[in-house]
């Protein structure tokens, strides 16, 4: 690790501390949805539909009713009419597009492989699988919508009740500046890229425990979720319950990665069968239904058209992207809009026309994957060594010629927003240097002597942390209780990040007292402030900053308190491991547990015009735009004859600002940059024409072991927010830069034999392919 | 189908599980022992998280039905730990390594690598990489697990180092 403009650490922040949840998750000692029982508790099994598009000519589950064990059979006529709306999130209708016709269980129609028509309610999983098996459905088979490239031509739809299969669509056309621009430059170069379908696939799949408790007259739910509040939104409108009415805790949480972000169709039905039957029951996803039927994610295509200086300066860029929605879109599904807006990234582009469009297929649903709309930094850095090799420049002079730079910022993209305080020509740099640019091109060229076929990939990105909607602010409650001990309470959903770590770190250094006197609680929406969970990258910048400032007003509070009571200057004092002292007479100190005692049980001891207590309370807003940049490169050698890829070197500059503690923070690079990996060579969600899912194991949909991910060297530029605290976001990042960065590294490997490819993934197959 | 009774010894203790035969080991011990840190992430024999030593070998309770597993010692994540509640040096060092984030698949690599180490005391870099491919995670792009096999190696784990928890040492993930 290297660290360039960093600023000082503090005692607890930035520093590589052990974290807090490690000891319970290293015992077996953790609790995940599953790991919840309850007395008397059933257990649900979604019948679904083996066909992409069909009309349900009969249902009969009558010998399922009967059979050993069954509590109850549901289908749409039980269960759909009850419902009330079924809204994954607070996005829909919203910045995020468009909601797709959504009921519980799949009413005389089927609209994917997977799509759930039944469900079963059994005394235990064995049960319900075997009854599932007695249900019997015939199918009058209709032409499934499957290729979305042409979802707009053809005449059949998807979702009968709307006109076409566009889920949504915007546009910022071409306006005749800009097609002076594009008549006039010296090159345009135009290239189509296509990303294809792959997914989140946490290690823990989604899950659901359900529970209406008569004595409070509550809906307790344990969920496997990102996002708490809003989920107990959700579950009070498809129930019609008010929102105090119903309970969400999360425990904790096998990853996401985007896939818990929203509430799923399967964990709302169920959440309404257990409270119609007034009897806890619990759903656990199998990996089968985890890779056909939760969402999916990436398939897209982005046609760029890019107008081009002779001496490398780009002018104007179009960008016609389409994405695939599937049939049921989680929280909207497509972020087209996103990808348009920040195509031109960390580069000067001058002008910026788009169309974006979604459409509906007869396929499982997208839904955020971590990057959601990385597809502006895939295409973009795709297409950016397209130009190089178009005119005959260098990818990394290329980058160099139109970064913007430091002198240049705040910067206007051509999109709108306002870039700062990042620092993309410094990480480019960075990386270039790590990855030894200038010596592996002359290695490159021996090897090519000797017939092997080396590459080198760059990806260059900005990040943007969404700050919209109920993204905008974030919530820290720090309280120390009388015995000077402090909890925490939050908004989010941790799932893997180490925020019981990151938030008592920050708690420590800026309250005054010892990492392990901190106890952060999240999850349970009983005791935790609304907030909008963990996701899109915010936790350091948003989070961060409320804890901190939480915690700093904590302590102003204490040394009020404290002065009082030793006739001291709030000024003077200082605060180390909970004992706040006078600067000069170290034996005049009092504990920050007296402190708080004298603040609840002795209301007369304080300072005149002090309220009782030691707690606070902050909604920190965001400001206009977050961001953090980073810089991928990678090297690889393609096989001639099988056409496998090997990386050989993998190397991340990353601006993520002030970090609060760097191995979180190279963990998570490492974990995006190893599924942006799997993503370009291995992971694929493959349909049939047909509209059969074909990756339905771990067979079949590889991910990346430890045998195919490569040592990844991550190298530091801190280049502080404008948010209190200076972090900046770093969870989306790796999964971003990664996938152009290894595509253009084995691009540039196959152009030395005049090879070329545009499409994804890059099995051995394909590669062979474009070698011709 | 009819429930009998069946004898297991799990982490060296007796236990009598009323079950079904075709119920498998992974849910007898996460449901009938009480035991969840054994977890499940794909019920098909890949990804590793329900790894548990059967008689000290590393294999998959989702593969297998308890019956089989009458007869033989079972020892899963809740076994590894020294009685007195601290981390055993294969847990220390992945603690020290960060090799673990959402913390889902890692029993089942603490077991696998508590076997691996056992049989490769002083293991090569390929045959550690190869050693946990059988292994499946999706958050550390094992830089951190793939360390914590180094350190804990170095420290001596796989040749019977009493459990003290001292692995040492700062191990970066990157």
């Amino acid at each position: 690790m290297t660290a360039v403009h960093a600023p000082a650490a503090g005692r607890f922040v930035g520093q590589a501390v052990p974290r807090k949840e490690d000891p319970r998750l290293l015992t077996g000692r953790g609790r995940y949805v599953d790991d919840v029982r309850l007395p008397g508790m059933l257990h649900a099994h979604f019948v679904r539909s083996d066909v992409a598009r069909a009309r349900i000519s009969r249902l009969d589950v009558s010998a399922a009713r009967s059979a050993p064990g069954v509590v109850a059979v549901l289908t749409a006529d039980d269960l759909n009419a009850a419902a009330g709306p079924m809204m994954p999130t607070l996005f829909v209708g919203g910045a995020m597009g468009p909601g797709a016709p959504l009921v519980p269980l799949a009413p005389g129609d089927v609209r994917f492989v997977g799509d759930p028509i039944a469900l079963i309610i059994a005394t235990d999983r064995y049960a319900a699988e075997d009854a599932g098996d007695l249900v019997d459905i015939d199918y009058e088979p209709l032409p499934a919508v499957v290729d979305y490239e042409t979802a707009l031509d053809g005449g059949e739809r998807v979702h009968p009740d709307r006109e076409g299969n566009v889920a949504s669509q915007m546009e910022v056309p071409v306006d005749p500046g800009l097609q002076e621009i594009f008549d006039n430059a010296a090159h345009v170069v135009t290239e189509t890229f296509r990303q294809h379908r792959y997914s989140a696939v946490p290690m823990e799949t989604r899950g659901v425990v359900a529970n209406w408790d008569p004595y409070r007259e509550q809906l307790d739910v344990w969920l496997a979720s990102q996002n708490p509040h809003e989920a107990r939104l959700v579950f009070s409108r498809v129930i019609g319950l008010p929102e105090n009415r119903v309970r969400v805790m999360i425990g904790d949480v096998g990853g996401g990665f985007g896939l818990k972000s929203f509430v799923g169709r399967e964990e709302q039905v169920v959440v309404l069968a257990a409270y119609r039957l007034r009897q806890p029951v619990k759903w656990a996803e199998d990996r089968r239904e985890n890779l056909i039927a939760s969402a999916h994610a990436r398939i897209e295509r982005v046609t760029a058209k890019v107008a081009v200086e002779g001496d490398g300066t780009f002018l104007a860029a179009h960008v016609d992207h389409i994405d695939d929605v599937g049939a049921y879109p989680i929280g909207g599904g497509s972020a087209g809009a996103m990808v348009a807006l920040f195509f031109s990234g960390p580069y000067r582009m001058g002008r910026l026309a788009w169309r974006t469009r979604s459409v509906y297929t007869n396929t499982c649903g997208r839904a955020a994957y971590r990057g959601p709309w990385q597809m502006e930094t895939t295409a973009r850095e795709q297409m950016v060594d397209v130009v190089a090799r178009a005119i005959g420049m260098d990818p990394l002079e290329l980058r160099r010629h139109n970064v913007v730079r430091r002198d240049e910022l705040p910067y206007t993209m051509p999109g709108g927003a306002v870039l700062e305080n990042v620092s993309p020509l410094e990480t480019l740099e960075q990386a270039a240097d790590a990855i030894g640019y200038a010596t592996f091109r002359r290695e490159q060229a021996a090897a090519l002597a000797d017939g092997r076929l080396l590459g080198i990939g760059l990806s260059l990105y900005v990040e943007p942390q969404p700050a919209i909607g109920p993204y905008a602010n974030e919530p820290a409650h720090v309280r120390v209780q009388p015995d000077g001990r402090v909890d925490v309470f939050l908004g989010s959903g941790a799932h893997g990040q180490g925020l019981e770590t990151t938030t008592a770190q920050l708690v420590a250094e800026h309250l005054g007292v010892d990492i392990d006197d901190v106890t952060v609680h999240q999850g349970d929406t009983e005791s935790t402030p609304y907030g909008p969970g963990t996701g899109g990258s915010r936790s350091g910048p948003m989070l961060g900053a409320a804890v901190q400032e939480a915690a700093t007003e904590v302590r102003a509070k204490a040394f009020t308190i404290a002065a009082h009571l030793l006739e001291a200057s709030p000024e003077d004092l200082s605060i180390e491991r909970g004992v706040i002292s006078v600067a000069g007479s170290p034996q005049a100190s009092v504990t920050l547990g007296q402190v708080a005692a004298a603040a609840y049980l002795n209301s007369a001891a304080l300072p005149a015009g002090i309220e009782p207590g030691l707690e606070v309370m902050v909604r920190y807003k965001a400001p206009a735009g977050m961001y953090s940049n980073a810089c991928h490169a990678c090297t690889v050698e393609v096989d001639r004859l099988t056409g496998a890829v090997t990386v050989l070197r993998y190397v991340v500059s990353e601006d993520c600002g002030v970090m609060i503690n760097p191995n979180i923070v190279e963990g998570q690079i490492a974990g995006g940059v190893a599924q942006g990996i799997g993503g370009a060579l291995l992971e694929h969600n493959v349909y049939d024409p047909d509209g059969n899912p074909l990756a339905a194991t771990f067979l079949d949909y590889l991910l990346p072991t430890a045998g195919d991910v490569p040592d990844i060297e991550c190298h530091h530029i801190q280049t502080p927010a404008s948010t209190l605290g200076g972090y900046k976001g770093v969870g989306e990042g790796g999964a971003i830069g990664a996938p152009p960065a290894v595509f253009n590294a084995v691009a540039d490997a196959l152009a030395l034999v005049g090879g070329r490819i545009t499409d994804q993934p890059l099995t051995p197959a394909r590669v062979r392919e474009a070698l011709g | 189908m009819d429930e009998i009774p069946v004898t297991l010894t799990v982490n060296g203790r007796r236990r009598v599980v009323l079950i079904e035969p075709r119920k498998t080991l992974a849910d007898t011990l996460r449901e009938d022992c009480e035991l969840t840190g054994t977890h499940l992430g794909c019920e098909h024999g890949v990804c590793g998280a329900c790894t548990v030593l059967l008689d000290g070998e590393a294999v998959r309770s989702c593969l297998m039905f308890a019956v089989q597993a009458v007869g033989s010692e079972v020892t899963t994540i809740e076994g590894l730990s020294p009685a007195d509640g601290s981390l055993s040096p294969i847990q220390e060092a992945f603690r020290q390594c960060h090799g673990l984030q959402c913390g889902f698949c890692t029993p089942g690599f603490i077991v696998s690598v508590t076997a691996f180490l056992r049989d490769h005391p002083n293991p090569s870099d390929h045959e550690i990489r190869e050693g946990l491919s059988g292994n499946l995670c999706r958050c550390t792009g094992y830089q951190g697990i793939i360390a914590a096999v180094k350190m804990a190696a170095e420290g001596g784990a796989g040749v019977g180092v009493a459990a003290s928890g001292g692995a040492g040492g700062a191990g970066g993930a990157g």
